[in-house]
């Protein structure tokens, strides 16, 4: 009895809080906006019987996913996003990786602080660290009032309200779950397989290339989806550094739902967006899966 | 290892560089005398003068704070019988589903989570207000509590729980005296984090909230869109400093404890 209620409670609460909210917005993807209250049809009428329910199922059909298809603006916010959370990853992956490299190889004493210093930012307010580039990237912000200071500029960049500023923002939010996973990945490497490389006559970057980097290819993998997934679904980040040329799938679903107030297509949206998630998210449980085989 | 080469020592002082500078100029900007942001005009503090002025403010935090204490004290006892069903429950009807929903919210878009609750609370007729972003925030950090936990459960040695029932200890008993004592770090550091995720989360609480039940990130971020403010910068110091408090206390709170049990455990073999 304690065991069903051990069960039951959490079980009971992801269902009506996680799937059923999941499976309303399938269905309402596939209902027609109305300008009614709720504004879309049809709407599911018990009362009827089974006449009500027959009706309610003849209702639903695909012309949301057809409208996205059509409509220029969606398919180029998805191929933007895309391309946005991919640059970011490599950017991440190519700061990311030299830091961990260097902390897996200082000396144990320090380890421990500087772990706590990769990890400090990440409980710091998300909003606050994407509103402090904020300053920092303006016109008369902090790195053009640098720059022009050093005499390498004339005039102020444009960079907030760019591409570019995104790609800082994400690459700056999610560098710690790059430098985690590389580092455990680098710190579980065993120092004596790169002096025998060396021994054998490899330079140290031969020794590198041929060592280290592919035994450190899981945590590198693991990084990039912990940095890519979250990315491609990002709101905050472009909505506040990026300008309004920054098309991200997001953006778009957050204005779709609250500027357009059309609920069919946002649900639409958000489907889509998880059935592109799905193919990152299983290559990602796969390489964690095949990481903890191996460990054991 | 080896010694560092230059070559690291540049990558770890740039990278550091890069995580920190961006929150050191803020902090900075606070103490700005001139409203301008970026011109530095002489020391002042009056920013945190009228930040404390500021009514909006206050009462959003107060929304905020109240939102987080509920929701992540809620997320840690489901959470913790989550992790202890799927570590421990054996099988059960649904156990799949089951482990789905609890990894699935972890990588599944905001934007995607806030909007499919908000239609939720809309076709049940629930009014929005600070219970429906309690019952949002639950839901997705009962799920990292739950990963947390688990890690812990799973290291976890059983004959010390079989030795507690052989003893004489009903279940319940054994869970109170024995598993809870040892899994608590995890579980304080799940409803830690279930706290700093319900204190940040501006997406899903903009879905689930309503006009009287504004949080401080939907209140930042409407003042943010519209430009970087010293009051804004203020309040943002104020956060990180509590944030950085907090995780020093933290810290030395768990250096001692593993200080002591390394002692008991001295102790326990010279006996």
């Amino acid at each position: 009895m304690r065991r069903f209620f051990l069960i039951a409670i959490p079980y009971g609460w992801l269902l009506v809080l996680f799937l059923i909210p999941f499976v309303i917005v399938l269905k309402i993807s596939l209902s027609d906006t109305e300008l009614a209250i709720p504004p879309y049809t049809p709407t599911l009428d018990l009362s009827q019987g089974w006449s009500g329910i027959r009706e309610f199922f003849a209702g639903l059909d695909l012309e949301n996913f057809v409208w996205l298809t059509e409509d220029d603006l969606y398919w180029k916010a998805y191929l933007s996003s895309l391309w946005i959370a991919t640059i970011s990853t490599l950017l991440t992956l190519m700061i990311g990786y030299p830091m961990a490299y260097a902390m897996a190889r200082s000396p144990e004493q320090w380890r421990t602080t500087l772990m706590m210093l990769v990890i400090l930012p990440f409980w710091t307010s998300f909003l606050i660290r994407v509103y402090a580039w904020m300053g920092i990237l303006s016109q008369e912000g902090f790195l053009n009032q640098f720059l022009l200071w050093i005499g390498v500029i004339d005039t102020p960049l444009t960079i907030l309200n760019t591409n570019t500023a995104v790609y800082i923002g994400i690459v700056y939010t999610y560098l710690p779950f790059m430098i985690l996973p590389i580092y455990a990945a680098l710190d579980r490497l065993d120092g004596s397989l790169i002096e025998a490389a060396e021994d054998l006559g490899c330079s140290r970057l031969m020794a590198f290339w041929l060592v280290t980097l592919p035994l450190s290819r899981p945590g590198v993998i693991a990084g990039c989806f912990l940095v890519f997934i979250p990315a491609l679904g990002e709101f905050v980040i472009p909505s506040l550094l990026g300008g309004s040329g920054t098309l991200m799938i997001g953006k778009v679903l957050w204005e779709e739902f609250f500027s357009n107030r059309d609920w069919p297509v946002a649900s639409a949206v958000a489907v889509v967006l998880l059935l592109i998630l799905v193919i990152p998210i299983v290559l990602f449980q796969r390489n964690q899966q095949k990481q903890q085989e191996a460990e054991q | 290892m080896t010694r560092l080469s230059w070559f690291n020592v540049v990558s770890l002082t740039l990278g550091f560089a890069f995580l920190y500078l961006p929150m050191v100029i803020l902090i900075l900007f606070s103490f700005n005398e001139s409203k301008l942001v970026t011109v530095w005009a002489g020391f002042s503090t009056k920013w945190y003068g009228e930040l404390l002025q500021n009514e909006a403010f206050l009462d959003a935090a107060w929304v905020t704070l109240r939102v987080a204490v509920f929701s992540s004290t809620i997320a840690t006892v489901l959470g913790t019988m989550a992790a202890y069903v799927l570590v421990r429950g054996g099988r059960f009807f649904g156990r799949t589903l089951f482990s789905g929903m609890i990894y699935a919210p972890l990588v599944m878009p905001e934007v995607i989570t806030g909007l499919s609750l908000l239609l939720l609370f809309i076709g049940i007729g629930l009014d929005r207000g600070i219970f429906t972003i309690v019952l949002a925030h639950t839901t997705f950090s009962m799920c990292y509590v739950s990963v947390v936990v688990s890690s812990r459960l799973v290291t976890f040695d059983r004959s010390l729980e079989e030795a507690a029932l052989d003893l004489g200890c009903s279940p319940a008993e054994a869970f109170r005296l024995v598993t809870l004592p040892i899994i608590a770090p995890a579980v304080i550091s799940g409803w830690l984090l279930a706290f700093t995720l319900s204190l940040d989360d501006l997406v899903i609480a903009s879905f689930t909230s309503g006009p009287s039940s504004t949080t401080l990130p939907i209140k930042i971020f409407s003042s943010v869109r519209l430009g970087v403010s010293p009051e804004i910068n203020a309040l943002s110091t104020l956060m990180i400093a509590i944030v950085a408090v907090g995780v020093i206390i933290a810290s030395l709170a768990t250096k001692r404890a593993a200080l002591q049990r390394q002692r008991e455990e001295r102790l326990a073999v010279q006996t």
